[in-house]
């Protein structure tokens, strides 16, 4: 599946996690009309480094997540951005325009003559074979989140920056648009930061979680799970109550989460 | 009810003393209540036509009683027999020609310069600044209120009444307009500048596309509003046009050949209005609500 897209360069995609970082954040920080926000945040992100950005509700993770996106026209603040300029944002509405088919929306200021055939591949990838000429409409919210992908990734993007894409998807759709984005992010290898309120999404998807709490980074957390049960489902279950721990919020009952059958073998819980 | 369901109606009744249990007996054998529907039902697309038929209807009934004076309103087959004259002389259709002709040049002149100033005052802040007030001002004027003036500048002729069309129709395609390119969303706009979309292609590929519906709307009341301008600018002094032919016949009491002007008017503004509707299911394919 990933080969449709050029595939980048495999000598920086094996040394990835030891390589200079591609976004680097200092002291960073951010006011609206004298309600302060981030109150400087430092951040690295390497090239093909999956960071997942968790906090409270209004804590700030968005308005992180673009001021790397430069889309924070109305903040005021100071602090060091680095971040490249082939960046690509997936926000938690599909952002279509409901006026172009879903082949132009991929596409949408691509240049290039093979801009068409990359667009379609990129349909290929997020597997939407066939819709090119679809109305954005005509598609489901997954549907449509999937074509924002597509949208995003087939600029080959050094750094993807998605808040909380997975939002306003329903359970099972979500866990799909997982597989996904992970499948994508690990051919793709560009440096992801993704902000969810989901903790369960963070350890799944992430190599690292940062916790932002009153404007800064209150915790940094590599995830680094076993790849096989039983070992991988402890680890993840304790890496949850950490996380919930640390977000202040007390861990919740195993049988309300039916996404993790290891839940219930928690020798621990 | 109960006949449908006879054995629950039977225990009913062989224990009518036993205390109600969760689930009555009753209410399970009563067939549910249908959900009332509140909305109104989708409309037959021929259905407006009733209210035109009941009006003709009783138009028709009161002629022939006698009820309706034929010097107040000439009866229905008088008002087509009528109309058949005017069309059989050549009358109807060059007074129609020169009329439609009148109107189509004002709408024309007035959806361009309403596209071309919206677009101005819409896409830049300098231009908004100039041209936004003015309209503004221009628009609690009522057009026809310029009329003598007009008049003064251009004379009694053609450029006069083409004139007042324009500006008639130029108003609303403004306003529409203008406000649709100012009332883009800014998720649109953030999604344009993450795509790095320069400002050609913004306003070519989001602006534009999204003010269409803007448009679409303001020129069905251009439209509208042309018709409206044509009718007062062919009463005020002309020598040709549906509004002479109705002036004319007026000072000879002809109630049938006004009757008959009046239905061209009707079928001309509800023609065009269909017409502007056609263009507006084609264009706005992508609308949810159009197109399906
Ligand atoms: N454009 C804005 N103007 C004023 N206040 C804002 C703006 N955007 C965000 N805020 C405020 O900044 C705080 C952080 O918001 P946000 O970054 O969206 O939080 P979250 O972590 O939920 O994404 C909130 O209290 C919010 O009210
Ligand atoms: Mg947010």
């Amino acid at each position: 599946m990933n080969a449709p897209f050029a595939p980048p360069p495999q000598s920086l995609a094996s040394q990835s996690l030891a390589s200079e970082p591609v976004v680097r954040v200092r002291g960073l920080s951010r006011r609206f009309t004298a309600k302060g926000v981030l109150n400087g945040v430092d951040l690295d992100i390497r090239r093909g480094e999956f960071v997942a950005l968790l906090g409270r509700s209004g804590c700030g993770k968005s308005t992180l997540l673009r001021a790397l996106a430069r889309l924070d026209h109305e903040a005021e603040g100071g602090g060091e951005i680095v971040v490249p300029e082939r960046r690509s944002v997936v926000f938690q509405d599909a952002r279509l325009l409901p006026w172009k088919r879903v082949l132009d929306n991929v596409v949408l200021g691509l240049g290039g003559a093979d801009a068409q055939a990359r667009g379609v591949r990129a349909l290929l990838e997020v597997e939407l074979p066939g819709r090119e000429d679809s109305w954005p409409y005509e598609l489901s919210g997954g549907e449509q989140q999937r074509v924002a992908l597509a949208r995003s990734l087939v600029r080959e993007p050094e750094v993807l920056l998605a808040d909380e894409p997975f939002g306003a998807l329903d359970a099972l759709t979500r866990i799909r648009m997982h597989a996904l984005l992970k499948r994508l992010s690990e051919a793709h290898r560009p440096a992801v930061l993704l902000v969810t309120h989901d903790v369960d999404e963070a350890i799944e998807l992430a190599h690292r979680v940062v916790i932002l709490e009153q404007g800064r980074v209150a915790a940094d957390i590599a995830v680094d799970l076993p790849p096989e049960d039983p070992e991988r489902s402890v680890r993840f279950a304790a890496l949850r109550r950490q996380l919930l721990g640390r977000l202040g919020v007390a861990e919740r009952e195993p049988t309300s989460h039916p996404a993790e059958p290891g839940d219930r073998h928690d020798p621990t819980a | 009810m109960r006949a449908h369901s006879p054995a629950l109606s039977t225990a009913v009744l062989e224990r009518p003393t036993a205390p109600a249990p969760a689930l009555r007996p009753t209410a399970a054998a009563a067939p549910p209540r249908p959900v009332r529907r509140l909305g109104v039902p989708p409309a037959d697309p021929l259905g407006w036509l009733l209210g035109p038929a009941l009006l003709l209807l009783v138009w028709t009934l009161g002629s022939m009683s006698g009820l309706v004076d034929a010097r107040v309103l000439p009866a229905p087959w008088a008002t087509a027999s009528t109309a058949l004259d005017l069309i059989r002389e050549g009358r109807l259709q060059a007074n129609l020609a020169i009329s439609a002709w009148r109107a189509a040049q004002g709408l024309a002149f007035g959806v361009a310069a309403g596209v071309l100033v919206a677009l101005a005052s819409g896409l830049s802040l300098w231009g908004g600044y100039v041209f936004d007030g003015l309209v503004q001002v221009k628009r609690s004027i009522p057009t026809l209120a310029l009329i003598p003036l007009l008049i003064l500048w251009f004379g009694i002729g053609e450029t006069m009444k083409v004139t007042a069309i324009a500006i008639s129709a130029f108003i609303p395609i403004y306003l529409n307009t203008h406000a649709a390119l100012r009332g883009i969303e800014t998720r649109y706009v953030e999604l344009a500048e993450t795509l790095g979309l320069g400002r050609w292609a913004f306003v070519r590929q989001v602006v534009l596309p999204g003010a269409l519906p803007g448009f679409l709307l303001g020129l069905r009341f251009a439209v509208m509003a042309a018709w409206l301008a044509l009718v007062v600018v062919e009463q005020l002094n002309a020598t040709s046009g549906i509004g002479y032919m109705i002036n004319l016949a007026r000072t000879y009491a002809q109630s049938d050949i006004i009757v008959v002007g009046l239905v061209v008017y009707a079928l001309l503004g509800l023609t065009s209005d269909l017409a502007v509707r056609q263009i507006e299911t084609r264009a706005l394919g992508w609308r949810r609500t159009f197109g399906r």
